[in-house]
């Protein structure tokens, strides 16, 4: 006979925190429950475990450039569904939806800029717009500041972040890949620097072409990054994939990016960087 | 030849076993069919008229699948002459999905490169089903660089489902090693023609499809995504294909019109695979006539329009 008995534990495991929503953020790695404004404040790092949250388009340009520096290039680009794309849902209606979530007009804010001094064509990815697929506004605005960059002998920064293609513009926006690599390839013989920054995530036909053509490549910490989708090579190659696959880490142990830069320290790298690269 | 008959393609096959039965009969027994034989054969005319004057999107990417189709290596010895294997990437090793080397079109000297299937699972494991490596696109770029070096045009044939997603494909960078073909084909001195002879699956077709000339074969498909991959996503479930390959506007007309590629090859009655060698004629014939108008233009201008063309592509508003 036990004279001990289990104590019953059910009353403590079983409560779940209520969170009133909009107000707290849990931290997916460490489970730390953070409040947005100090989450906001760290430019959505997780001040317990460094757990980089998505961070937004605008949010982003305002961390990494000069105060007031940013000019904004094309802002009212805006796209049109080409194919008139019906599935499930239109082109149409999706495009309309993510506008008004948002705010944003589609998925990169490009502009001219000035980081600590040094000019640069800016572009930055917002993965909230439409898993900031590429379709031709994402590609030709990109192709503009490139294109800017090389008659201004500046820099081109491009921060990036996709899901791939926009397959509502069908190959329409294949064809962006060879249109922004083409603008890259002029840019390259003008010798002129080009920097990508990779977050999470930044796959497919935006990694095939210019996140992966910088002459330097910073990646953010843990971003996923890669061509494929995870889920894609499971089911074709039936392997068991490693652990850290497809992470910046990952890519960094394979020689394929540059360096991994934590979001705090991301403009005094680039400062750093221009500061060999970049003209004043 | 190993024929697979499609759903579409059956009346056509009925009606030429009819015919076939015929033919032996009349053979066979002396007697004289002739008035039934011509109209049978009018009726496999008008049915096959018929059935591919009005091929869906969907029928379209079976025929280009269609596994007795003439793959790359087919249209070398069709259409080629003087073939000479060039292997390897210089750096890891040699993709047998992307063969490539020298060859002589229509007169022309050349490099040439493709996307290469297999029609058994013996040569598919070898072939890799057509999906490249880095590796592949690697040595396509270790060959332009020749092409450009000796003054010969660069000739791409695209018939792939996609660059291969597979750990060791992301190991190696496949993403990097698209991406660099696409830039430097791009300001690549020499003239390039690509053209898509099956499936040109997405960024894996891309990879070596920065050209003068992009062009099609009747019935190929050029997209950015595969009609099942697409249908997964939008429509949830792969079943929808169908309605995915008529959305996406991956056919060569579609693409004509809106100016994405340059041009369409026909292909005889009923498919290439109906008859490979007038296909691989067809296709001679183009490259030959192509390369002539290429070749006189100064390559400056040729990089201009090349760059050009691909700076037009893109429909937005302001």
């Amino acid at each position: 006979m036990a004279i001990f008995k289990k104590p019953i534990l059910r009353s403590l495991t079983s409560k779940t925190r209520e969170m009133p929503t909009g107000l707290w953020t849990k931290c997916p790695s460490c489970s730390e429950v953070i409040h947005n404004f100090a989450l906001e404040e760290n430019l959505q790092v997780c001040p317990k475990c460094g757990h980089h949250f998505n961070l937004g388009s605008r949010e982003r340009i305002t961390s990494l450039v000069d105060p007031d520096s940013f000019e904004e290039h094309d802002a009212s680009m805006s796209s049109v569904d080409p194919l008139g794309f019906k599935g499930v849902t239109t082109y149409a209606d999706r495009l309309r939806s993510y506008k008004q979530k948002t705010g944003l007009v589609d998925a990169v804010t490009t502009g001219g800029a000035k980081i600590n001094g040094h000019s640069v064509g800016l572009g930055v990815m917002d993965f909230n717009f439409l898993a900031a697929t590429m379709g031709s506004v994402v590609g030709e605005k990109i192709t503009r500041i490139i294109e800017f960059s090389t008659k201004q002998k500046m820099p081109v920064i491009l921060v990036c972040a996709s899901g791939g293609a926009r397959m509502y513009e069908g190959m329409l926006s294949l064809m962006q890949m060879a249109k922004t690599s083409g603008a890259l390839a002029l840019h390259a013989q003008a010798r002129l620097p080009y920097i990508t920054i990779l977050t999470n995530p930044t796959t497919a036909g935006v990694m095939a072409s210019y996140a992966s053509l910088g002459d330097i490549i910073i990646a953010e910490p843990k971003a996923m990054i890669g061509f494929a989708g995870p889920r894609v090579i499971r089911e074709t190659t039936h392997q068991t994939l490693p652990a850290d696959f497809q992470t910046a880490e990952f890519l960094e142990k394979h020689g394929l990016v540059d360096l991994i830069v934590e979001r705090a320290k991301m403009r005094s790298t680039l400062s750093d960087i221009l500061g060999y690269l970049g003209s004043k | 030849m190993n024929k697979q008959t499609l759903d579409f393609e059956k009346p056509i096959v009925e009606l030429e076993q009819k015919l076939g039965e015929l033919l032996r009969q009349s053979e066979e027994r002396k007697i004289d069919l002739r008035s039934e034989i011509e109209s049978m054969q009018r009726k496999i005319e008008a049915t096959r008229e018929r059935v591919y004057g009005s091929l869906t999107a969907w029928q379209r990417v079976q025929i280009s699948r269609h596994i007795a189709r003439p793959f790359f290596l087919d249209y070398v010895r069709m259409a080629c002459t003087d073939f000479v294997e060039l292997k390897g990437d210089r750096l890891f090793g040699d993709d047998a999905s992307m063969p490539g080397g020298l060859a002589t079109i229509g007169g022309i000297r050349c490099v040439v490169i493709g996307q290469q299937k297999g029609r058994d699972m013996k040569e598919n494991l070898l072939r890799n089903f057509g999906s490249p490596h880095p590796e592949g696109y690697r040595k396509a770029l270790r060959l332009m660089r020749m092409a450009e070096k000796f003054g010969f045009p660069f000739v791409a044939f695209i018939d792939t489902p996609g660059a291969y997603p597979g750990i060791g494909a992301e190991e190696r960078h496949i993403a990097e090693a698209i991406a660099v073909n696409i830039r430097d084909m791009m300001a690549l001195r020499t003239p390039i023609v690509s053209i898509v002879i099956g499936e040109g699956g997405s960024g894996g077709a891309l990879g070596i499809g920065v050209a003068d000339r992009v062009l099609m074969l009747e019935n190929a498909y050029y997209s950015v995504i595969s009609p099942e991959g697409c249908a997964a996503i939008l429509w949830k479930h792969r079943k929808h294909a169908p309605e995915a390959a008529e959305a996406l506007k991956l056919c060569a007309p579609d693409l004509v019109k809106m100016g994405l590629v340059d041009g369409v090859i026909p292909e005889p009655a009923g498919g290439a695979h109906c008859d490979p060698e007038q296909a691989a004629d067809n296709i001679r014939a183009t490259i030959e006539k192509e390369l002539q108008i290429l070749s006189k233009t100064p390559i400056e201008k040729l990089l201009t329009s090349r760059y050009e063309k691909f700076r037009r592509m893109g429909v937005f508003e302001e």
